[in-house]
């Protein structure tokens, strides 16, 4: 083939143009084959809320409740583990929730909208096993000054009753809660911010 | 350079087919015709190891897949079905969950021997980099197997290296999300890995096992002296003085190193399949239960050396990333050995007694902090993961200073067995 008269300025430009074009189509074809791995319209259906009854659940004692497959616990706190809270701050890692694991609703020592009642995510921050709860105490196995708490199996980190770490533990952060509301005075709604200011009451 | 066809002028047959496909070429050049190193020893069995055990993988594999059903609800009673009800269904997923473990066995020993004698050294860098490349394709095929019968083990080992992800900065939870495709592992996390483990990965594992010995073959192999036998050839017919025809000799060395190699599988497969709870661990004996965590989540065997160094990395600015990258920079960091090594000579045999001696070290040192991966925590275990863990990049990042520096002993011009 003769190159005799070729206009190489066109011939760049045009081969500019089609690279241009053909990346774009390339880079619109990625698109729906990595969106199509996001949760799909099943999966999001069934991490909708969940309503949980909490009327049953006696001092002291922890009930859970599933939600997006999570363990979604709720801990009827007693006067004696409220007591426990302030005690443990200083050796606590986060013990003011500076660190975005609450709604902006539960940023208190209690980490809950009614202080009695913990609604929280039973997942480690480390590696995401899932604590034990060890509200006995003394537990010189655990602590020396246990008072009670979450403990870790799988890489050790401990939590006080409101989920928060201890200093030095493998786990960064403390646990999450998630977002709740209470659709009664005795029916939570997991996974659903309070519509208003007097919902979180 | 124009392609010759049927350069050999074969004739019949065969010359019916090297007109149309170089069959006589690609045999002389691969085989017949490809001259090694005659000094081979011991550790030049592991490649040809890795070889056969990729078959047997990939054997193994397509008849598994023939029996067993991904999904939340089916995988687990498969596995169960293959187990029990599919005749010799037991001995095939033995032995491909063996040959998962023989795998890693014969990688680790073929990477070694890389170390000891310079086989990652110039002008073999990129034989090393698409070897780097199959050991990490290899650790993402070894995972996504490990998920595929969603025991507690399977799914636990999921949710703790997928959350691995979520450590990074900002796009860490979505990430994690688009990951598992749920909120949690579950149903699609599964079909997802599946569907990696059968097709994706073993397809790209395969192309890289072909770029790494067409690598070889266009360089030559290397030989436990470093010794470049190409320096040195016969005037007459240019076959190095001291190279050897991979086929017969080369071929029928590694059958017997295949035979011993056969001889222990099939004891592991027959007496001891479970490997003591190496291959197959107790807890992956139940169904995955998300609501409850196995007393303690250890990753496979071969995954220690990692695992030990994330867990015993501390958590800084309330982010586990720095285990994170701790554990990926481990991986990484082999990609850069041709350039760390700067030593004049590429065997242990000729480095200086520092070289030699960290070698060693490093070996012991791997060895340790596997154990330790495989072990529960405890304070003192933490800091020797710590001291394992300095060592590791230690060995690395100083090399180009102590190889350097240190004087080494005269290398012979031709092999020296």
């Amino acid at each position: 083939m003769s190159n005799e008269g070729v206009d190489d300025g066109r011939r760049r430009f045009l081969t500019a143009a089609t690279s241009v074009v053909g990346a774009a189509g390339a880079a619109a074809v990625v698109w729906p084959f990595l969106a199509s791995l996001k949760p799909s319209a099943k999966a999001q259906a069934a991490g909708a809320p969940v309503q949980a009854d909490i009327s049953k659940i006696e001092e002291g004692q922890q009930v859970t409740f599933v939600w997006r497959g999570s363990n979604i616990w709720v801990l009827h706190r007693s006067k004696d583990m409220l007591a426990s809270l302030p005690k443990v701050a200083p050796q606590l890692s986060d013990p003011n929730c500076e660190q975005d694991q609450q709604p902006a609703y539960c940023k208190s020592e209690t980490r809950s909208i009614k202080p009695e009642y913990l609604v929280m995510n039973g997942k480690c921050t480390h590696l995401g096993c899932s604590p034990s709860f060890k509200p006995d105490h003394p537990a010189p196995e655990i602590d020396a000054n246990w008072l009670g708490g979450y403990f870790c199996p799988c890489h050790g980190s401990k939590y006080d009753l409101s989920g928060r770490v201890f200093q030095g533990m493998p786990a960064p952060l403390n646990m999450v809660v998630p977002p709740h509301r209470y659709v009664s005075d005795t029916v939570v709604m997991i996974g659903e911010d309070p519509t208003d200011a007097k919902g979180a009451a | 350079m124009a392609i010759v066809r049927n350069p050999y002028k074969t004739t019949g047959f065969l010359g019916w087919i090297d007109d149309r496909f170089p069959l006589t070429k690609m045999w002389k050049d691969h085989l017949s015709e490809y001259y090694a190193p005659k000094n081979f020893n011991f550790w030049y069995y592991f490649g040809s190891l890795a070889l056969l055990v990729l078959v047997n993988q990939l054997l193994t594999g397509i008849f598994l897949t023939m029996n067993y059903k991904p999904g939340a609800d089916t995988a687990f009673d498969s596995v169960q079905y293959i187990m029990r009800d599919v005749p010799w269904g037991s001995l095939i997923r033995y032995m491909h969950a063996t040959g998962a473990s023989a795998f890693f066995i014969v990688v680790y020993a073929h990477m070694f021997r890389g170390v000891l004698y310079g086989s990652h050294r110039k002008p073999r860098e990129l034989i090393w980099i698409f070897g780097s490349l199959i050991y990490l394709v290899l650790m993402a095929e070894a995972f996504c197997g490990y998920v595929l019968p969603w025991g507690q083990m399977s799914y636990w080992g999921a949710q703790v290296i997928i959350s691995l992800f979520g450590t990074i900065p900002y796009i860490g939870k979505g990430l994690v999300e688009w990951i598992q495709g749920d909120y949690v592992p579950a149903d699609a996390t599964l079909n997802r890995l599946f569907s990696l483990h059968v097709i994706a990965l073993p397809f790209v594992l395969v192309g890289l096992v072909f770029a790494h010995i067409l690598a070889l073959h266009e360089v030559g192999s290397n030989n436990p002296d470093g010794v470049d036998i190409k320096a040195k050839k016969d005037p007459a017919t240019h076959i190095p003085l001291d190279g050897i025809a991979f086929h017969p000799y080369y071929t029928v060395k590694d059958l017997v190193g295949i035979s011993v190699f056969l001889i222990i599988f099939s004891a592991v497969i027959f007496f001891a399949p479970e490997g003591g709870g190496m291959v197959l661990e107790q807890p992956n004996f139940q169904a995955a239960n998300p609501q409850v965590t196995p007393p303690e989540i250890t990753p496979a065997w071969y995954f220690g050396v990692f695992y030990a160094m994330l867990r015993a990395t501390p958590s800084l600015f309330h982010s586990a990333l720095p285990g994170v990258i701790v554990m990926g920079g481990a991986v990484v960091i082999l990609f850069f050995l041709p350039w760390l090594d700067r030593s004049p000579v590429k065997s242990w045999r000729y480095k200086g007694p520092v070289f030699r001696s960290l070698i060693i070290l490093f070996a012991i040192d791997f060895c340790v902090l596997n154990y330790l991966g495989m072990q529960p925590v405890s304070p003192i275990h933490t800091v020797i993961a710590r001291i394992g863990a300095v060592i590791y990049f230690g060995f690395f990042l100083l090399m180009p200073f102590y190889s350097q520096w240190e004087k080494t002993k005269p290398v012979p011009e031709r092999v020296t067995e």
